[in-house]
Formats: structure tokens, sequence, C-alpha cells
């Protein structure tokens, strides 16, 4: 259907359409949030344990300390009505002390408003588990165990989800490979019980490149 | 082994009698072992809709416990995301939900466009509007069709595939392709509207409610349709909550939210539109959920249609996409429940971590739930009424 083109649109918006005049878009930027009520509630409902607050895009982000996690997420729950736990996942920062940050979604219904909280943990270090807290978030901390090797203590079944027992490494980490390992090790673990699959001389060794 | 000898007729009797009624007799022995016992299902079976594997223990047909095993997809999508541009990525995300590719489209876009602070223009916020929209109707069709296979009701599967195909063919005529559509752009629309499609799909959609009435009639008021989902898998609005529980799951459990109505998007506040609910929060409230959703989406597709003026399709965007060094999560209302991205940019043009939230994924962890109690053949409903795409799951 060559002939047929799509006619150009008109340069000037249709008298009586409902275009409005867009604005040029402005530079977002982020603005400090320690004084946001939330803040303040978990600064007095869980003390010691806002480490920063800050907004950007009207959200709101606080970052709190590692070992405060569970009681934070409880408060939230519980006082703040943030019912609903949307997501949990983590950032791999590689080079920063501590490596990754572990972020949390909420959501309170009653609100209409998501809050975002963040904490720091090294690398081989554990972070309180909030599945006991939260139903929902069993899963996604699995999920980030499994990409990123962090462990939730306290989480009731803790296991890999989405690659394989057995598999070595750490998938989300920006250390690991694109194009992926040799998982070899993972599928015969009856010859390579280290998980590490054949040594570098051994022919049976595949190279993914 | 210790030589069995032939039991007598009376003894045959007290065995079977003791094995119904469930005692213990020591005396008698017992013709069969109850035990549990573990079954494997799947990952290829018809009824899981890709491949989804469930370690059951089972007590006769009676499911124990139910353990998902997923990942058999798993691709590495998120690893994917951070090894390319912003633009490169959205090509990725229409092999998450591969039945609803312009919903993923759009929330990735979605995010990117909050972490620029871009406007949309109007035209593209309707046709993006209308593309979710006949997307989330090729959904349900899809999910219609095969949750009505899975227990036994072929002849809707023809119905709800007619349609999705007439579906397929206005994306097919808008960008080319049918089901990894890449439908969207950072900031806008990839393409304008091929002349007569707005047409067409008022035409399409005049004629929906009464091929909805079609679906009705073959399964509302089935009594086998009824027998197989009434009361299967109850689940409580409070415990969907608890468990993060979105989309039809939720709403079939008596909570009215839907991101199209509690945080709009594009131009959805100005549309007019009712949030089906139901209160039982069984298998049979989520069909109807869904099927009177299916007639809320041709509402919103018929005023799209009146609404659409001539206009431009993109906004503002920079050549090169570099967002500042910022966070955000950005989410819309799929045909699954709540889509949500969340992206971590680093002041380069390649995001630094980019997480998807997926729907499925967080509503199949309800599965060992609902399963609990019930039959291996309502396990068959139940994959249906979470309505699952594997891809979304693994990623």
């Amino acid at each position: 259907m060559s002939e047929e083109k799509p006619p150009p649109p008109p340069a000037t918006p249709a008298p009586g359409g409902q275009e409005k005049p867009r604005e040029t878009p402005r530079k977002l930027e982020a603005a400090d949030a320690s004084g946001h009520p939330w803040v303040e509630s978990l600064r007095s409902g869980v003390p010691d344990s806002v480490v920063s607050a800050k907004e950007f895009a009207r959200q709101v982000t606080v970052v709190v300390k590692r070992e405060k996690i569970a009681e934070v997420a409880r408060h939230l729950k519980e006082k703040e009505a943030f019912r609903y736990c949307v997501d949990v996942t983590a950032v791999d920062w590689k080079k920063r002390e501590p490596r990754f940050d572990v972020v949390y979604h909420f959501y309170s219904f009653s609100k209409n408003d998501r809050i975002r909280v963040k904490c720091g943990v090294a690398d081989g270090g554990e972070v309180p588990s909030i599945a006991p807290v939260f139903l929902a978030a069993d899963w996604s901390e699995r999920e980030t165990f499994d990409m990123f090797g962090i462990r939730f203590t306290g989480h009731p079944d803790l296991r890999r989800i989405l690659t394989w027992e057995g598999f070595h490494g750490y998938p989300l980490r920006k250390d690991f490979p694109v194009e992926g390992i040799d998982t070899g090790a993972a599928v015969y673990p009856e010859e390579w019980p280290e998980g590490l699959g054949p040594s570098p001389d051994d022919p049976n060794r595949k190279v993914v490149s | 082994m210790t030589e069995e000898k032939p039991l007598t007729l009376e003894e045959r009797g007290k065995a079977e009698d003791a094995v119904r009624k469930g005692l213990e007799h020591p005396e008698v022995p017992t013709l069969f072992d109850v035990q549990e016992m573990e079954l494997n299902f799947g990952p290829q079976h018809p009824s899981t809709h890709g491949v989804l594997r469930l370690v059951l223990k089972v007590d006769g047909e009676k499911i124990l416990e139910a353990k998902p095993d997923v990942g058999y997809l798993h691709r590495g999508t998120e690893k994917l995301f951070e090894t390319e541009t912003y633009p490169m990525g959205i090509p990725h995300t229409d092999r998450m939900d591969y039945v609803a590719a312009a919903t993923n489209n759009h929330a990735f876009c979605l995010t990117i466009e909050k972490l620029l602070g871009v406007e949309i223009p109007r035209r593209a916020q309707l046709i993006r509007v209308m593309l979710d929209e006949l997307q989330r109707l090729a959904s349900h069709l899809v999910w219609l069709g095969t949750s009505g296979i899975d227990l036994g009701a072929v002849t809707p599967f023809w119905y709800a595939f007619r349609e999705r195909e007439q579906i397929l063919d206005f994306f097919e005529e808008y960008c080319g392709a049918r089901l990894t559509l890449n439908c969207m752009r950072i900031g806008g629309l990839p393409f304008d509207l091929t002349p007569g499609w707005v047409e067409r799909v008022a035409e399409f959609v005049d004629d929906l409610p009464a091929r909805i009435d079609d679906y009705e009639q073959l399964l509302t008021d089935n009594r086998i349709w009824k027998k197989r989902t009434v009361g299967i898998g109850v689940i409580s609005g409070e415990e969907c909550i608890e468990r993060g529980l979105t989309g039809p799951i939720l709403r079939g459990s008596g909570i009215e939210w839907d991101l199209r109505r509690a945080q709009p998007y594009e131009c959805y506040e100005e549309l007019d539109f009712a949030i089906p609910t139901r209160v039982n929060g069984d298998t049979y409230d989520r069909y109807i959920v869904r099927v009177q959703e299916m007639r809320q989406s041709a509402r919103i597709l018929r005023q799209c249609v009146e609404k659409l003026q001539p206009g431009e399709i993109r906004g503002k965007v920079p050549r090169v996409i570099k967002p500042p060094a910022e966070e955000v999560y950005a989410s819309i209302e799929s045909p699954k429940g709540e889509l949500g991205f969340y992206c971590v940019s680093n002041g380069t043009n390649r995001p630094y971590r980019m997480h998807c939230r997926p729907p499925s994924f967080i509503n199949l962890q309800a599965l060992p739930r609902l399963a609990k109690g019930h039959l291996i053949s309502d396990l068959v409903a139940l994959i249906g009424t979470i309505d699952i795409v594997l891809g979304e799951v693994d990623r």
C-alpha cells in the first residue's frame, strides 16, 4: 500500500482542539526531604534509623540503616498505612562502600502515594528480611538474593528463584559477564562439585563469549 | 519381603472399609497405602501457559502443597537493559509480557519520560491509550480463550481468537508487527496513524459489546463453567494487598483499585470508565471482572476515537537521551496488574540499573496459597485465573 501515505500533520493545531501549549521541559532536580512528614514519623517511630531523605519527581526516597530495615517496614505498614509492598530490588554500585543498595517500594492506598526506602549493604553482608512483615516481599527478596547474592536474614525460604540450584555467580552484579558463564558445573554437579566447572585446561570446558 | 498370604473376602472388605474411613486398622493389612505423593506438574504441560513447573504434594487428587519453580525462560532482560542505550531497551520489553507488548513499551517509556521530565503531546497520549486498551483487549481475549480451553470450554477460544486477530491486524497496520510491537518511543510514538485506522478501530469497538455478549452467553451462566470456577481459589481483598496482588485479582476481591484511576497517567483522568469489581474473590468473579474490563476498554477506545485531533506525536526529547543521575519508579495498569519500572541513571546514555516489577511474577506467588486443598483439575483453573505470562515471570 505504498500509495497510501499518512497526511502530514497540520502545522497549527486545529481550532477548538484541546491542544495545550507545551511548556519547555524543565530540568528536574532532587530536593532534600528530611522535613517530610513520613521521614519525621520514621525518625520518631524508629529512632536512629534515617540516614538521609530526598525527593525527586515527587517521589520520596529515604535511606535508612541496614539493621533497622525490618522495623522501618513494620512502622511504615502499621503507622503510616503503607500496606502494599510493591517491590524489592537492589543496585550494585561496584566500587562504592557499601557496595549494594537494597531498594524497597511501598504503596499506601489511603495516601495514594509511594515511598522508596533504601539501605546500603556490603558484599557478603546480610539484610533483615521484610518477608515476615510483607508476604509480598518473599519472592522479590529471593530474586534479589539470586541476582545479587545479598542474603536476607529471617527469610522463610531463601533459595535461588530465576536461576537454578547450583548456579554459580550472581548475574546482575556489574562484574558478571553479559555473555554469561560456563554453566557445565551446574548441569553436572557430580563431576564438578565445586560449582566452578571444568578447569581452564580441561578439554570439556566450553568457552562462552 | 515377607510372604503375603491371599486375603479372604471378609478381610478384603474390612481393609477396604478401613481405607475408606481413613482409620488405622493394625490387624488388617491395608490394600493400598494412602500417602503423600510428589508430582511434577509441567514444565511441559499445556495448561501451564508456558514453562511453569509446579512440584505438587498430593494426597490422591487433593493438593497439600504446590511449589512453583520458575526461571525456565530467564533471559537476563534487566542485564541487557544496562548494556544498551535507553531507546534500545524498548524492544526487550516486548519480550517480557509477550501477549501485551504495548503496555510494556508504555511502562518503560513512561519511566524514562518521568526521569527526563518530558511532556507528551496530546495526540500521542491518546494514541498510546488506544494502543494500551487494544492490547488489554487482546490480552484478556487470549486469557479468555486459553483458560476456557483449560477447563474444557473449547468454543469461546475460537471466538476470542477471531477478535484478537482483528486487534493484531490493527497493530500490524500501525507498526508492522503483530506480537512484539515496539510501538512506542521515549517522548511519544514512532509513527502517526495510517489513514482509516481510527475508523476501522471505531467500527470494531462498536461491534465489540455484542461479541462480548456472545462469549458471556457461552460461559457466564453455563452450569459446567460455574461448577469449575465458583468458590475456587477464594482470596480476600486484605490478603490480596498483603500478598501484593494487583489487577483483576485484586478487583475480583472487592478492592476498587486501578492505577488508571488511582494515579492517572497520559490522559486517563479525562476518560470516563468504570472499574469493575466483585466481592467473592473466586475464579468466577475474576472471570466476570475481566469480561467487564473488556467492555470498559471498548468504552475508552470509543472516547479516544472521538477525542483524537491532528497534532504532533513526539515530545521535545533530545537526540541522545542522557537523563540526570537520579532514580525513578513509574508504573501503569497492565492487563495483569501493576507493571512498574525502576530506573537508576548515572547521567550517561545507558541506564545504570533498570528493574521491572512484573505483575505476573508477584501474582504467581499466591498460587501455593490459592491451590492448597483444591484438586489437581482446579489447579489448572487457578493457573488460568492468575493470568501469568512466563516471559514476564522469568524475564
